[in-house]
């Protein structure tokens, strides 16, 4: 019997969170679409820290949802606590974050991708990347016979799993997150698993390099999880959760979800928790050189922050919940990869931890993943044609992040099979856009998380206003309905319309206009004015005008926000906007893709060299690579439209 | 950026004190920037004129008469860039060009980028695309000398205090950045207080350097000139009696680390800046070697040369070594300690030279070149006339020139410690306005990119490693 040969649209390998977003927008653009997974029970795992959202983190998820991706909704369902952050800050840097159920968040999502037509999961480790001249060199039993490749750009035409079964396909997505050669550290203990004990992936790696990819190893860590009924709360400040609840998704009704939450708690490390981690120093695998990987400096170990901050006498340390039906707590702010006998001391130096027991040791792992570099910004592999990827895989971290690129990547390879054009989001247009530019252009030493300074156009890049920058784009590729488009029209025209009635009624300096300024701690008027100017000031908002603007007529709440920001921050945002018109203009110059960096005369060899790495798609893109002048871009200009002329 | 459509302004004529100067102004608000101080006998507006006509008159700032001119006008698309144009034809002197390039960029325009007319001409469809390559190079060329005068000559002190100012900046910004991303640790209460007073002190800071911007030239502007020469051959007491002579010191620059003495002298309106180097040989001690190696970077970028040969003592390899160096340069070879008795005559020097330039030249004919050989007496004072006349005659001959790039980037970088004092005024404006912090650090994000500019450093990652180095991020 010959071995099992399947022919399917498209292929995505890993389920978590960049997997689960690729398969669900594969599968729900109409593709035949299958998703590999070491084990089904781990489906979207959430193998830290027990949140979704967070700083410029919840950006990405709202711009998820607004596309027609699924971690919003799913979060909603399962959340136990919610919070805005910086709410006493301007609105671009508000952000969502929700506690999940983890258990909870992963049957959801499970339960979702279960039960998506044209959806396969299958429990199956893939071991090859097969291009179309490995297919066609295929013997009865699967394996590839000798031959000599041909194809400088090859293919993609399927994988090969464990037990040697091909699924052909026309795409490939690779969302493996951190399970390729995953080996997790935790002291002198050293297991060759992936996150959570689950298995590790061995095998995907050096076919990825026969392919020509370049790996690199990254590293990352978690800490312990407690058992709750060791910890005493007395000792430790109760962190609650928001009064009113505001859903991550747009289209889920916030009444809907407004509920009992469970809290969090804040207790701090002291001078004696330092001094164990500070004897215990040469015990720790990083400090001792047998981490190899490169970790991230925005989510240091506990051991990292004591040395590098050594003038701080204390650190927070979060306990939060890892869900509703288990005791399990993960202690935020104190990942480590020390062994377990001084792991167990130091954390008992924490107020409330005096009695812990650990459920799970606290621990770092090591990766293989890529230098995303070698991707275009479709997130497509330069190399290797149809060939996607999406998540920590590309060097990243987070599981936001991960469903952002996991989308992005998901939409783009259904759309190279439909033979449409992929879908770029821009800096000036998402967070998404950010994220992958600068995983893409820049060189990323660390694992890429999101940060709202990554951002150079945020105030107009805001959470809440996500809907309005993208639900369009999810619309045009299928994954938003037309409904849900409608609305955004109507929304965009609200807003402008009450901006506009705002602007024109006037206010005269009448006594009881006065008498209402007066009121609100505001100054009286000396002349004229219209509700659009006193919206402008910080201490009055659209409600309160209410009081002096009888012709107003009722608006949804989010119209309402959006007049208030728009009205108030104007200025500002005009000015970016004039800064975004620049950066389109170079955005818009594109570089053809057979563009011999070698036919350009005057560059500077640093950033020939550069370019040639890089294969930038536009002058925006290249004159954001380091090592590239602005007279190279100069000369780029002027080669381009030399070389446009002459076609 | 480049690409913009915005109104450019640059110098298009040499800066050599030759009677004319040309200022070029392009971009669509053109003929209203320069209608702004340009007044005609007859009180008309260059705007109401026909394209291709020239006007005569004067040129103001506020009430003070700057110049007497003659404006031409070129409108789109019928002009070398295709768009608008002005040309000021002035009095040459390079003061009065400064002043009025000035003039125009308060008015609204900016100092072009290098070879930026060329380009836009060129992108315009202007120029034909044989050129294409030449318009590439040139970009290349003047870019490099522009970066190579911000980053290498700007002042000393200067330099320091800019770095000085940044790092302030970078650390509010990372702060407050910090706390944006992470407000779980790091707070930002009372911060607003803290910052208000801090800003206050940047301003003034800033304000202090935009103001002497004017006066002491972030850049020095003037002739390059580097004396150089076996050690006691007698440079140190040449530069002395120039600038002794001339009492005619404009600065002596003071925060210089350097072991090299530079002065800057006036020959009849014709600006120097004086290097003098530690005399080359070959050493083995360390520190003469660095202050060798120097003398040899500075001889590489002058505009001109001196060079003091002790016609007392025998050529030696050090000698070639200088030959060497100076191949390629404007030189003036002096022999000094004429009132000794010559062991070097100036034939045999002529005849070294020659076979040097011959060794080396794969182009010109070497006798083509002329070579200046002047006998002097430093000790004396004997032959400085001649070497006075001898600069001159070369500067009007146009054969030395002021380099317009370096004006150019002066203007430049007032105009960027302009932007960044700017910045930092919306700072204080939003703190008064009681702004969110998120707003107070996109406004000193801008001042720090526009100092940035001045000592041609770009942003890059350096909001995100400070982050990181200052402050402890969470998880």
């Amino acid at each position: 019997m010959s071995r099992i040969r399947e022919k399917v649209d498209v292929c995505i390998v890993g389920a978590g969170h960049a997997g689960c977003e690729a398969a669900l927008a594969c599968a729900r653009m109409g593709l035949n679409t299958v998703i590999f997974t070491v084990s089904v029970d781990s489906i979207a795992l959430m193998p830290c820290n027990p949140n979704i959202g967070g700083s410029s983190k919840g950006h990405l998820v709202r711009e998820v949802d607004a596309l027609g991706g699924e971690m919003g909704k799913n979060i909603d369902k399962t959340f136990i606590q919610s919070k805005m952050l910086n709410i006493s800050k301007g609105p671009a840097v508000q952000s969502l974050r929700a506690q999940a159920d983890k258990a909870d968040y992963t049957r959801e999502m499970r339960k979702v991708l279960e039960n998506q037509d044209n959806l396969t999961i299958k429990q199956a480790e893939v071991t090859d990347i097969l291009t179309l001249e490995d297919i066609e060199h295929l013997d009865d039993e699967n394996n590839i016979l000798p031959y000599e490749k041909k194809e400088e750009v090859p293919t993609i035409a399927g994988v090969r799993i464990y037990t040697g079964a091909i699924y052909e396909c026309k795409a490939v997505v690779l969302c493996t997150g951190t399970y390729l050669n995953a080996r997790c550290l935790c002291g002198e203990a050293i297991t060759y698993t992936g996150p959570n004990g689950l298995q590790a992936a061995t095998h995907l790696t050096d076919s990825l390099k026969n392919l020509g990819i370049q790996m690199r190893r990254f590293k990352t860590g978690t800490p312990a999880r407690m058992d709750k009924r060791s910890i005493d709360f007395s000792k430790m400040e109760e962190q609650f959760g928001d009064e009113r609840i505001v859903p991550f998704s747009f289209s889920t009704d916030p009444d809907s979800i407004q509920k009992d939450q469970i809290s969090c708690w804040l207790t701090y490390t002291n001078e004696k928790t330092h001094e164990i981690i500070n004897q215990n120093l040469h015990r720790s695998p990083i400090y001792a050189g047998i981490i190899e990987g490169t970790g991230p400096r925005y989510c240091p170990s506990i051991e990292d922050k004591v040395v590098k901050f050594s003038d701080k006498p204390r650190h927070q340390v979060f306990i939060e919940p890892e869900g509703i039906h288990t005791n399990e707590m993960y202690v935020g702010g104190m990942s480590s990869s020390l062994p377990e006998d001084v792991q167990l001391a130091m954390y008992r130096t924490v107020p409330g931890l005096e009695n812990c027991k650990i459920v799970r040791n606290a621990y770092a792992i090591e990766y293989d993943c890529i230098n995303a570099m070698q991707l275009y910004p479709t997130l497509e592999f330069k190399s290797v044609k149809g060939l996607f990827s999406g998540g920590q895989f590309n060097g990243s971290s987070g599981y936001e992040e991960a469903a952002a690129q996991g989308l992005i990547a998901g939409i783009n390879a259904a759309l190279f099979i439909k033979g449409e054009e992929p879908l770029i989001l821009d800096r000036s247009e998402s967070y998404i856009g950010v994220l992958i530019d600068d995983l893409v252009i820049k060189e990323n030493l660390e694992p890429y998380r999101m940060m709202t300074s990554r951002a150079e156009y945020r105030l107009l890049l805001r959470q809440d206003n996500a809907d309005l920058r993208l639900r369009e784009k999810g619309y045009r590729v299928g994954l938003v309905s037309r409904e849900q488009y409608e609305y955004i029209l109507y929304k965009k025209e609200a807003i402008q319309n009450e901006i506009e009635r705002l602007k024109k009624v006037s206010v005269g300096a009448a006594k009881e206009n006065q008498e209402f300024l007066i009121r609100h701690n505001s100054s009286t008027l000396k002349s004229g004015s219209n509700l659009a100017e006193l919206l402008c000031r910080p201490e009055l908002t659209y409600e309160i005008l209410g009081e002096i603007d009888p012709e107003r007529k009722p608006l949804p709440e989010d119209v309402i926000e959006q007049v208030d920001i728009e009205i108030k921050y104007e200025g500002y945002m005009a000015r970016q906007l004039r800064q975004v018109e620049q950066f389109k203009k170079m955005e818009k110059k594109k570089i053809p893709d057979k563009l011999n960096y070698d036919d350009v005369p005057s560059l500077r060899i640093e950033a020939r060299q550069k370019l040639i790495q890089y294969r930038p798609v536009n002058v925006g893109q290249a004159s954001r690579i380091s090592g590239v002048s602005p007279a190279d871009i100069s000369v780029l200009l002027v080669y381009l439209e030399n070389y446009r002329n002459r076609k | 950026m480049a690409l913009k459509s915005d109104t450019i302004a640059a110098v298009a004529t040499a800066l050599n004190d030759s009677g004319i100067g040309i200022i070029r102004v392009s971009g669509d608000d053109a003929i209203s920037i320069v209608d702004k101080f340009y007044r005609s006998k007859g009180k008309s507006k260059l705007s109401d004129y026909e394209t291709h006509t020239i006007h005569y008159g004067f040129i103001y700032h506020g009430d003070e008469l700057i110049d007497e001119v003659m404006v031409s006008i070129f409108k789109a698309p019928r002009s070398y860039t295709t768009e608008d144009t002005v040309e000021i034809n002035c009095h040459g002197g390079v003061l009065v060009i400064r002043k009025i390039l000035d003039l125009v960029v308060q008015a609204g325009a900016r100092i072009a980028e290098p070879g930026e007319f060329t380009k836009r001409a060129f992108l315009n469809g202007r120029i034909d695309l044989s050129r294409a390559e030449a318009v590439m190079d040139m970009i290349h060329a003047k870019n490099d000398f522009a970066l190579k005068s911000s980053v290498k000559q700007i002042k000393g002190s200067l330099y320091q205090l800019i770095l000085d100012l940044r790092k302030e900046i970078l650390y509010e910004i990372a702060f407050i950045e910090s706390a944006l991303d992470d407000p779980e640790h790091i707070s930002l209460d009372g911060y607003n207080e803290s910052l208000m007073e801090k800003n206050d002190a940047l301003i003034e800071k800033v304000n202090r350097l935009y103001l002497s911007a004017d006066n002491g030239k972030m850049l020095k502007e003037g002739i390059t000139t580097v004396i150089i020469g076996k050690p006691n051959a007698g440079k140190s007491s040449l530069l002395n009696l120039l600038v002794g002579e001339e009492k005619a010191i404009v600065t002596n620059i003071a925060g210089t680390t350097r072991d090299v003495i530079e002065e800057q002298i006036n020959l009849s309106g014709i600006g120097l800046n004086i290097v003098d180097t530690a005399g080359i040989r070959a050493t083995e001690d360390i520190v003469e070697k660095i202050g060798v190696e120097r003398a040899k970077n500075f001889a590489m970028d002058a505009d001109l040369i001196i060079y003091v040969v002790d016609s007392s003592v025998e050529l030696d390899e050090s000698d070639q070594d200088i030959l060497n160096l100076i191949r390629n340069k404007k030189v003036i070879v002096l022999l000094n300690k004429s009132d000794l008795t010559p062991v070097v005559t100036e034939k045999k020097l002529k005849y070294n030279l020659i076979n040097v330039l011959n060794d080396f030249s794969d182009e010109s004919d070497p006798s083509d070149r002329e070579i200046r050989i002047i006998k002097v007496s430093a000790k004396e004072g004997i032959g400085l006339d001649i070497l006075e006349e001898t600069i001159k005659e070369m500067f009007f001959k146009g054969e030395l020139q002021m380099n317009d790039e370096v004006m150019l980037t002066n203007l430049r970088q007032k105009d960027a410690v302009k932007e960044a004092l700017d910045s930092l005024l919306m700072v204080r404006q939003s703190l008064e306005d009681e702004m969110p912090e998120d707003f107070l650090s996109i406004d000193l994000m801008g001042a720090y990119s526009s100092l940035g500019f001045v000592i041609g450093e770009e942003v890059g990652e350096d909001v995100v490693n400070e982050i990181f180095s200052k402050f402890c991020m969470g998880k």
